[in-house]
């Protein structure tokens, strides 16, 4: 399967097999004009298999939403051809507008267009809560 | 500028302060008389509540200042779908400060983002309830004469007590203070409470059902009601309503300085004849209260006497 190469872009690797999706739809992939490939249950000598995703064009990435959904991916940013930095996200701190609370007694509950917030309690079991009502999510 | 959301937004310093300042309104009211002239409380009640607002009230009265405000929604905007958000703007404008109460987790917090004045939470659902925890601290403080080195029971609806969440997280940060956990299965205490709070620190602490058993060793019991409007389904709620009820014969088996709490209001969870008990401290907790909400109002206004 070919894949054209990028110029200007991302190029993001070691995604877990199976977890692309979730990624294209947090990032909001699913918004954008460029080319975007989707490459699933590609062969990895680290992971046995993996997930990779191109992005054609230099877009704003979150990277907060890499980090929570998998620090071992890694970003390789494409500038005219060329590898011009690779970035490790790491677990973030706070994450806005990532997660919604699924507490139904949580003001975010009824006032939808109020902005999430999940704050990093445990970074050993991935351990969120709520700014808002403190319940807890464990990814 | 500061807001008072959750207890821990205050330092054990502050707190320390806070007490010294209600202690010394206690000794000198007179002082305290026109603190706040020309200042604007409002009390933004969007679930009812009488002990909680009247005792703003009152503590804004007491200091010079005015109070303005609704004491439920459908007196609101919010019953015209305004947002949070939107009414503390504008509220914003008419006060000083906004003490304010609603029955969604986390409405304080959303309205302490936008608001251009200092907002108390004044109680958010089965969340968080600060002032409340401010007023056991007093009581806490002026019965023991400090809030280190004792034994604490809270009974009862365990889950759903905001006043119980935040007095918990206060003490935590005090020194040789046990925590003993009494309640039905259904109404324990919030995993994340125990886990983050009690054994991340290392907090001696033990869950149990029996008051009786617990009574004993108690040095401060920290009765509670079982909220009917907490509640989903009203089977659980009529099921557990009466789990606990604190009388003379389960207060044989307590210690003779006892100082039994309840934040207020009670229904049926302890008997009159414990109101004569001299260990029963919940009246005087409830007028603590509006001393206490006096030295924060003044604090967040940046007023001293």
């Amino acid at each position: 399967m070919n894949i054209d190469s990028i110029q200007n872009g991302y190029v993001l690797d070691h995604i877990k097999a199976g977890a692309s999706m979730e990624i294209y739809k947090l990032l909001g992939l699913d918004k954008l004009d460029c080319s975007v490939a989707i490459i699933k249950n590609a062969k990895s000598t680290k992971l046995s298999r993996k997930d990779i995703i191109k992005i054609d064009a230099l877009i704003d990435l979150n990277l907060d939403v890499l980090g929570y959904v998998d620090p071992n991916i890694t970003v390789s940013v494409i500038e005219n051809g060329r590898l011009a930095k690779k970035i490790h996200p790491q677990l973030p701190e706070k994450l806005t507008n990532v997660l919604r609370c699924k507490n139904p007694r949580c003001i975010t509950s009824s006032e939808l267009q109020l902005p999430s917030e999940f704050l990093l309690t445990d970074p050993q079991k991935h351990t969120y809560r709520c700014a808002y009502c403190d319940t807890e999510y464990n990814r | 500028m500061r807001h008072l959301i959750d207890i821990t937004d205050l330092s054990t310093q502050e707190i320390d302060e806070l007490i010294a300042v209600a202690e010394d309104i206690i000794a000198q009211p007179e002082k305290y008389q026109n603190v706040c002239r020309g200042k604007i409380l409002a009390t933004l009640f969007f679930e009812p509540s009488t002990r909680t607002r009247l005792s703003f009230e009152s503590a804004m009265l007491r200091l010079g200042g005015s109070v303005l405000g609704f004491s439920e929604a459908a007196s609101s905007s919010a019953a015209k779908g305004e947002t949070v958000g939107d009414t503390v703007r504008v509220v914003s404008y008419y006060a000083d400060v906004i003490a304010m109460r609603h029955p969604k987790e986390g409405a304080p917090y959303a309205a302490c983002k936008v608001s251009g004045v200092p907002v108390i939470n004044a109680g958010d659902g089965g969340h968080n309830h600060p002032t409340q925890t401010l007023t056991d601290l007093l009581t806490i403080h002026r019965e023991r004469g400090s809030l280190n080195n004792f034994t604490i029971g809270f009974c009862g609806d365990l889950k759903f007590g905001r006043t119980v969440h935040s007095l918990v997280s206060a003490l935590a940060r005090y020194t040789g203070i046990r925590f003993v956990f009494i309640s039905p299965e259904e109404l324990k205490l919030p995993r994340y409470l125990i886990e983050n709070t009690l054994e991340k620190n290392s907090l001696p602490y033990e869950e149990t059902a029996s008051l009786e058993e617990a009574m004993p060793q108690l040095d401060v019991l920290y009765m509670t009601r079982v909220q009917k409007e907490r509640f989903f389904n009203e089977a659980d709620y009529i099921r557990l309503k009466d789990t606990y009820i604190l009388d003379s014969e389960k207060l044989r088996l307590a210690k003779p300085d006892l100082a039994i709490l309840h934040p207020l209001p009670r229904v049926n969870e302890i008997t009159l004849e414990v109101d004569n008990d001299p260990r029963a401290r919940y009246f005087d907790q409830a007028g603590n209260g509006r001393i206490i909400r006096m030295a924060l109002i003044m604090k967040l206004l940046g007023l001293k006497a």
